[in-house]
Formats: C-alpha cells, structure tokens, sequence
C-alpha cells in the first residue's frame, strides 16, 4: 500500500500534504499535553511494531504479495492521535532509507496507513464494543472488525488516489502522465486483494494482541485510565 | 505495565528474526511497479511517473544492500539489518522525544 513516487501527480500529493500538515500539528500537540511518562514505551514499541509487520510480506491467490499495518491494534491501544505519529515515523523512515513508498507520496501514505487506519479501526472498536467489560470477549470480534475493515477500507482509499491520476493528469492525447489506470480498475483491485488477502491477516494480528492485552494488562488500553487520573488532568486537554 | 512492555520488546525480537520470511513471497504489489514492470504491463511508462520515480535514491532501497546480486543468505542478512535499523530508529526517536514531552 506503499505508494512510489511518481504514481500521484502534483495536485494529488500536494493535496495529501496540505491535508497531512494540520493533522500532524494537532496529533503532535494533543500527545504533548496528554503523553505520560508511561505510555512512553508503548509508543516507541508501536512505531517499531508496525515498521517490522509492514515486512512480513505474504503471498495472496492471483500472484500479489501484500501485508497487514499493524495500524488497527495500535489505534486501539493508544488511540487514534497517538497512533498517527507512532505510525508516520514509521512511515516516514521506510520512505526516506529504505525507498518503500515515495518522497512525495509521504503524506499520501501516511493519510492511507497512519489516519484513515487507526481513527476507522477504533471507532468500530469503540463501536462494535459498547458498554461490555473490558475483558468481554466481544471487544476481540471488535479488535478483529476493525482491523480486517480498517485496512480494507485504507486500501480502497489508496486505490482512489492511485484512480483519479487519469483524470487530472495526462497529455493532450490523453495519455496518462503518472498512474495510468483507472478508478475502475485502481479501487476493485486495491479493495478485493486486501479484502480477501491482507485484511483477514490484519484481523487476526489485532485480534491476537488484543486478546494478550486482555489476560495480561488493560489499562494500557486508550481510555481506560483511572478516573483518578482523568480529573487530575482537567483543563490540560487541547481537544 | 512493565511485565507487558518487556513481553511485547521480546515479541519484536521475535518478528526481527522471522523477518526474512517475508523475503519468500514472490510476486507484484500493485501500483508498486518498477518502470520495466509498467512497461510490460501497460505498454509504456507515463513521462511524470518516469521523472519522478528517480527522485529519490534510497540508502537500502527494498531492504536490501544496493547491486548486491540474488544471493538469498546476503538477502536475508540485509532484511534482518533493515529491522533493526527500523525499530532502533522509530523506537528510539520515539522513546527520546517521548521522554522529552511525557508529564510526570
């Protein structure tokens, strides 16, 4: 889902990154005034987290290779906001070292993977999970939800950018300047490999994490601090 | 917290070292063609896309040694490289600056 350069022409990349600026301004403040001491590891676990998943490559009927974020389960541990940052440096780094995904398209990528991800992933999370008890097993069918439909949807939404390249570049001929094809052919193809590939992979790896995090530790969970904690902390919020 | 944090640290060690499974699959990403790729593929490669692709020349571009040859070892040793190179990175810039803001 890693976009090169040169498949987003010049208005949609510089679209992604006046969209991207503002967000990473605000995802930034917010975890200034609401990161503790803490969560401090968590984060850098995250980041590294979703930077190893991103190379397990795996082989899908058809003859594509793809792979799951890491960017569900890490919405719903930290929250989205958070999740946006952890995720971009993540991003960022394989851009810039290793070439997987384009300079250009940094803030198209992080746009697709570290917002539509982790903000869709937790408010179905959020959904899906109601009022039940943290340890409900109805919060691992959400975890799993959200990260088979988060990453579905992250892949259409690529496939979306990767479509309408046609239709705002190309030459007089009407020859395509940046990623030749089509909507129709862009939006089914990045939706139905990750809907019947990657996501089910996705799915799983957040259900799995979930479910440790359940038996194990569940105030690392976003949102679940003492109440203690919250009052302490009134005021302080930039949201 | 803390038992939870080391867990997950010895997990990431873990994902390290399987790394290079995900140097097996074979196959094409789509929209992640080379240019060579795109030309067997549509027929020709698109003059903005062809000038922009070589924008950027990445240090260890696929998670590899660049010009390395195809030896799968090498490969291997590359990809694990590559992981530790992204999680002392992400980890660490994130642990400092995290340290940094963090309250209390």
């Amino acid at each position: 889902m890693h976009i090169p350069d040169g498949y987003l022409g010049p208005y949609t990349y510089i679209a992604m990154w006046i969209i991207m600026i503002p967000i990473w301004y605000y995802a930034g403040k917010k975890l200034s005034v609401e990161l503790r001491s803490k969560q401090v590891p968590l984060l850098a676990l995250a980041a590294a987290f979703s930077f190893v998943i991103m190379m397990f490559n795996v082989p899908i009927p058809g003859g594509s290779t793809g792979h799951a974020v890491g960017g569900a389960i890490i919405g719903i541990v930290l929250g989205p906001w958070a999740a946006v940052i952890a995720i971009t440096v993540a991003l960022v780094l394989q851009a810039l070292v290793f070439g997987d995904g384009g300079i250009t398209a940094i803030a198209a990528n992080c746009f697709n993977m570290a917002v539509v991800m982790p903000f869709v992933a937790y408010y179905i999370y959020k959904l899906i999970s109601g009022s039940t008890e943290i340890t409900s097993s109805r919060r691992v069918i959400a975890s799993a939800v959200a990260g088979y439909v988060s990453l579905t949807l992250a892949a259409a939404v690529t496939g979306f950018e990767f479509g309408i390249q046609p239709i705002l570049h190309h030459t007089a001929e009407g020859v395509p300047l940046y990623m030749p094809y089509p909507l129709s052919v862009t939006v089914p193809a990045m939706t139905l490999e990750h809907l019947f590939g990657f996501g089910i992979l996705e799915a799983l790896i957040t259900a799995l994490i979930f479910a440790y995090i359940q038996r194990t530790d569940t105030t690392i969970l976003y949102g679940e601090k003492s109440i203690a904690q919250k009052k302490g902390r009134k005021g302080a919020s930039v949201a | 917290m803390d038992k939870i944090i080391r867990n997950f640290a010895i997990g990431l060690v873990l994902l390290i070292i399987l790394a290079p499974l995900g140097l097996l699959a074979v196959g094409e990403t789509f929209g992640e063609w080379g240019n060579e790729e795109l030309k067997e593929k549509f027929g020709l490669v698109p003059e903005g896309l062809e000038k922009l692709s070589g924008l950027w020349s990445a240090p260890l571009p696929d998670y590899a040694f660049p010009d390395s040859g195809d030896s799968m070892s090498v490969a291997a040793a590359a990809y694990i490289l590559s992981a530790v190179i992204g999680v002392v990175i992400c980890g660490g810039l994130l642990y400092f600056v995290g340290k940094k803001v963090a309250k209390d």
